[in-house]
């Protein structure tokens, strides 16, 4: 399996005594888009930040582009590797957040350099360069002065998009991105996912956009109480669901 | 009206006085409001981002500080200090006082600036990659520096008025010699209005000052 980007063996999390993923095995290549569906509460949120390092978790190895994220064997144990190291390992995915989470102090195109600038080393005229080449490709190159308390909730998200997408990760990282924004804002969002689908990023996904899952997936995967109870090809889940659990999430939820 | 001319008359004999009563009163609060916004930074620091031995000893520190009256801090670290060998003039002492005084306010509202940013900036901030050093320096400081200067700039004030505590130990501020020249031409009423008035100034301009600060800081939105 050394062709996988990601690969995921095992993942045990807990949250004090509460085991939230109970050994999730999960792999995908390089250009797949993958969408995670599932309840509230299943644990989807979790696996992002597990990748990303910002949950800890205590079982299972998570594997990105052949290096092993987050902590190493040694002979007295499992231990968590170096605070720059991890940090280094962090800007091999990008994410976004339902709450977008930008840097209110800071313009757009500064929010999309920041990372350029201390990440990557790159001087400001660099860096200003390409923020505003991917301030463009969200549609929002002349929005780029101003800052996050000026932008529609739509805006402010494409900008934490693209200042994910500039840092040139390996793999996008999506939590819920549209479930913050006013219905008639998620088109604009969605929109620029596809356009990133489109050009062959590596993407995760975590929906609540059935229809987009579907429109947009090589693969879903449905998570149920920690395990992922099914995955495959969106045409065949959504319409021949293998599972009760999963029969039963679909009706509950919008795709129609 | 000639008592007017006899008030102004007795401000220009003392106005040698005054001014090194007000030179002395902005010099004492000038050091201590910027000896204790270092330390209480360092204070606020701690306690937001130490461990817990360290968290503990920097709040019972700040407790303790913030408990006791600033007179008694003065008079401690004249008094006290010098017991224990630690030799410090009048001046020195009650500027160390009110410092650590200022130090422990500057340290709570530090705390309570960083904490209330949300953890979704830092989350943003770790996921492009940086370091927590970088994360603080660039994301977090320039949020919290914004948030605390409306508290900072009550503390400041807060400052000029407690350094009038000093004339207790007979630093010769502008109290001290507002009473020495009340002494001598017995216009108590008249000269205490004048203090009361150049405190009001001087925190006045403090206060304008930080609205200028916080004008020229705001994020647009
Ligand atoms: N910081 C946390 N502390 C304790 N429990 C948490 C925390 N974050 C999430 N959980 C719990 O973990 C489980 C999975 O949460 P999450 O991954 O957010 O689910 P999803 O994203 O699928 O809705 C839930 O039961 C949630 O209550
Ligand atoms: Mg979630």
């Amino acid at each position: 399996m050394s062709d996988c980007l990601l690969e995921i063996s095992g993942l045990r999390k807990f949250f004090g005594p509460v085991e939230v993923l109970k050994g999730v095995d999960f792999s995908m290549r390089e250009g797949e888009v993958v969408s995670i569906i599932g309840s509230s509460g299943s644990g989807k949120t979790t696996m992002l930040r597990c990748i990303n390092m910002l949950e800890e978790f205590q079982g299972g190895t998570i594997r990105l582009d052949g290096e092993t994220i987050g902590y190493e064997e040694t002979a007295s144990g499992r231990k968590r590797k170096s605070e720059t190291e991890i940090a280094r390992q962090r800007a091999l995915t990008g994410m976004a957040f339902q709450q977008f989470n930008l840097f209110p102090h800071m313009s757009a195109v500064e929010n999309v350099m920041l990372g350029l600038v201390k990440v990557k080393k790159m001087g400001r005229e660099e860096a200003r360069e390409i923020a505003l080449k991917w301030l463009e490709r969200v549609g929002l190159a002349e929005r780029a002065g101003h800052y996050p308390g000026q932008l529609s909730g739509g805006q402010q998200q494409r900008v934490a998009i693209a200042r994910a997408i500039a840092m040139n990760p390996k793999l996008m990282l999506f939590d819920e991105v549209t479930s913050a924004l006013d219905p008639e804002l998620v088109g604009e969002v969605l929109q620029v996912i596809k356009d990133l689908a489109a050009d062959g990023m590596s993407m995760l996904l975590v929906t609540h956009e059935m229809r987009f899952a579907y429109e947009v997936s090589s693969r879903v995967i449905f998570m149920n109480q920690g395990v992922i109870g099914e995955q495959g090809d969106p045409k065949v889940m959504f319409n021949a669901p293998q599972s009760e659990r999963l029969a039963e999430f679909l009706k509950t939820s919008s795709f129609v | 009206m000639s008592d007017l001319l006899h008030f102004l008359d007795q401000i220009w004999l003392a106005r040698y006085v005054i001014l090194k009563g007000l030179g002395l009163t902005v010099s004492i609060s000038a050091l201590a409001i910027a000896a204790g916004s270092v330390l209480g930074i360092l204070v606020g620091l701690s306690l937001t981002y130490g461990n817990i031995l360290l968290r503990s000893v920097v709040r019972i520190y700040t407790d303790f500080v913030r408990g006791t009256p600033v007179l008694v801090l003065v008079l401690a670290s004249f008094y006290i200090l010098s017991a224990v060998g630690i030799d410090l003039n009048a001046f020195q002492a009650g500027v160390l006082a009110l410092a650590v005084f200022c130090s422990s306010h500057v340290g709570e509202i530090v705390r309570g600036a960083l904490q209330a940013i949300p953890k979704g900036q830092t989350e943003a901030a770790k996921a492009i990659g940086l370091t927590f050093r970088q994360t603080f320096v660039s994301v977090l400081w320039p949020q919290a520096l914004r948030q605390m200067l409306p508290t900072w700039v009550n503390t400041a004030a807060e400052m000029v008025k407690a350094s009038t505590l000093l004339s207790v130990i007979g630093v010769a501020e502008l109290l001290l010699r507002t009473q020495e020249i009340i002494s001598r031409n017995f216009m108590s009423l008249q000269f205490y209005f004048l203090a009361g008035l150049l405190y009001f100034v001087i925190n006045y301009g403090i206060e304008r000052f930080g609205k200028y600060v916080e004008r020229k800081t705001a994020v647009p939105s």
